[in-house]
């Protein structure tokens, strides 16, 4: 574990509002942004088809009868639909790849892009950002917006950028190393390929001056950041956005590392049941819904992120007072229902963290030849796992096999491959090949 | 008194054993004997070579897993009641026998028998002392090259 030790400090006032003064906050927002989503045709029609119009639009609670914006909506209106302002207000785009090949794109105005670099050092500054600090972004850039989110976060709290952009493991060691980068930022699976690294070339700790890191841009585990801040001696913390909503800056973690912190006066956040599309109790898991209040270029309603996780309405002991999010546990869509029962691939990289003599790379197939699903695990041995004993190998098989069973309730057939043969990532890892989907 | 086997990790893909054979060939090390114990889910496949560190160099830089065990030969006569005599010998001792495989040396006259043993050292003083002739690498390959 690190030595390194984050004090609290809290960038803005907007951060610890009493809830009174958040809820007015909030309320003379939504209703601004409700005026401002006439402007854009989709909109508009579905507010007339719903019945309701802006003015009826008074409260918090008058949200519940605004309808959702789903990816498939945004997908309708590519590129430009979804705009609020004139073409010519438009400072930058970004885009998001989505699985299915083509993006929906998204866009900033001047004003826009300082509330979203305002949003990044929020909560860079929570995680031990400061101005003296050098951060190395191993994110990748481009219509991504983990990149440039980051870059101008960074860059916002005075600190400074060493823009690496994903890929090249041994580049990144030696900028790591020459430049004495304090933290870096990528995905949690590129930090895994970054730590495996150092492994294998035994770099020692103290010719890197890395303290902390701020992983996003896909879900991960707390296996996983035991796992990353024991081999790599960093603090890491977890943040949280998507493009359809700004980017990275909806949310992250303070120092006390129990939940994030998402960033109210710009964000009205709803969790609810994916299926009724009824708000979930607090602390409950289910889809979180985001309305954006303070965005110009696209302001959105109720954006239905298909990512699960539950809410945390108890003041936190950093004095911030806005609600907190859990980890993203799965998404409503990468949802895998195995013989009736709900799995998510998260799971079976929580349960491989926990067998030694396994690395936390893994892909799964799903089949169904014969009406009955069968559910196949690659997963990678270590180097040094691997014995010339069949006995010893069948037992590291079944002990894998217990994990995932235990987790996940399900028996799978686990197939060991070599070290390093499964794909590496830089960005998003892709994890589940469903062979069901094609029928 | 123990001799160094290669031990590779094959997975279950068509062509690999093939890409392995190949390799070995191509860098000029000599495939003494070969052994394949393997599931329908992977292979250990473990080898007797003409230079196993070499060997575990190349497959190594080319994705295989590969580990150098210590195994134990034994030459015997070349019929019945070979393996028996040995198995008797390390029964008395109480050591057993984790994996084994055989082959026969050039002039047909006799086999070596390799094994694996729990307790590898107990296992070579068991044998010698009951009088079983226990190859070094050098006789080993002396035998093959004839
Ligand atoms: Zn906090």
């Amino acid at each position: 574990m690190s030595g390194f030790v984050v004090e609290n400090r809290i960038r803005d006032k907007e951060e610890s509002l009493s809830r009174p003064e958040l809820t007015a906050l909030q309320t003379s927002r939504l209703r601004k942004t409700v005026e401002q989503v006439q402007q854009i045709p989709f909109y508009k029609n579905k507010f007339a088809e719903a019945g309701i119009a802006p003015e009826m639009i008074q409260s918090l609670e008058d949200l519940q009868r605004l309808p959702f914006t789903t990816k498939a909506d945004l997908r309708e209106e590519y590129p430009l639909g979804m705009l609020a302002v004139d073409r010519k207000d438009i400072a930058r785009y970004h885009g998001s790849s989505g699985t299915t090949g083509q993006p929906t794109m998204v866009a900033y105005t001047k004003n826009d892009l300082k509330t979203w670099a305002n949003l990044c050092a929020r909560f860079l500054t929570a995680g031990g950002l400061r101005p003296e600090h050098s951060v190395q972004i191993a994110f990748g850039y481009g219509l991504f917006t983990g990149g440039f989110g980051l870059h101008y976060g960074v860059e916002h709290v005075g600190a400074s950028v060493i823009p690496a952009a994903a890929g090249n493991t041994s580049k990144q060691l030696m900028l790591m190393k020459d430049m004495q980068v304090d933290a870096l930022v990528c995905t949690p699976s590129y930090a895994l390929t970054i730590s495996e690294f150092i492994i294998k070339n035994k770099i020692p700790r103290n010719a890197l001056n890395l303290k902390y890191a701020h992983f996003g841009g896909e879900p991960w585990t707390e296996d996983m950041r035991a796992r990353i801040e024991d081999e790599m001696g960093i603090l890491c913390f977890n943040n949280y956005g998507l493009s359809e909503v700004i980017g990275p800056g909806v949310s992250g973690e303070c120092a006390m590392r129990d939940g994030m912190h998402i960033a109210e006066d710009a964000f009205i956040v709803e969790c609810i049941n994916p299926k009724t599309l009824e708000p979930v109790a607090p602390g409950e898991e289910g889809e979180l819904v985001f309305t954006s209040l303070s965005k110009e270029a696209m302001p959105i309603i109720r954006y239905r992120t298909r990512d699960i996780a539950s809410l945390n309405p108890e003041p936190c002991a950093c004095g911030r007072t806005t609600v907190r999010m859990s980890r993203i546990t799965g998404r409503s869509d990468d949802m895998l229902i195995i013989k009736g029962v709900n799995i998510y691939p998260s799971q079976i990289e929580q349960a491989l963290l926990r067998v030694e003599g396994t690395a936390p790379h893994y892909q799964i197939e799903v089949d169904r030849p014969d009406r009955k699903d069968i559910v196949s695990v690659k997963v990678e041995m270590t180097e040094t796992s691997f014995s010339s004993s069949m006995k010893e190998m069948q037992e590291l098989r079944e002990r894998i096999d217990r994990a995932i069973q235990t987790v996940t309730g399900l028996r799978m057939n686990i197939e060991l491959v070599s070290p390093s043969s499964l794909e590496r990532f830089v960005g998003k890892a892709r994890h589940v090949i469903d062979h069901r989907r094609k029928v | 008194m123990k001799l160094k086997q290669l031990s590779v990790f094959l997975e279950n893909k068509p062509g690999r054993l093939r890409e392995l054979c190949a390799l070995l060939a191509d860098n000029g090390i000599n495939m003494i004997t070969i052994s394949l114990a393997d599931t329908e889910q992977f292979g250990i496949l473990r080898l007797i070579v003409s230079d196993c560190e070499a060997a575990k160099t190349i497959l190594e830089a080319k994705g295989f897993v590969a580990k150098i065990t210590e195994v134990i030969a034994v030459e015997v006569n070349d019929e019945p009641g070979g393996l028996r005599d040995v198995l008797q010998v390390e029964d008395a001792a109480g050591i057993s026998v984790e994996y084994m495989y055989a082959f026969t040396i050039k002039s047909g006259e006799n086999a070596v028998l390799l094994f694996r043993f729990d307790d590898m050292d107990k296992a070579v003083v068991a044998l010698k002392s009951a009088g079983f002739k226990v190859l070094d690498r050098v006789t080993l390959f002396q035998h093959s090259e004839n």
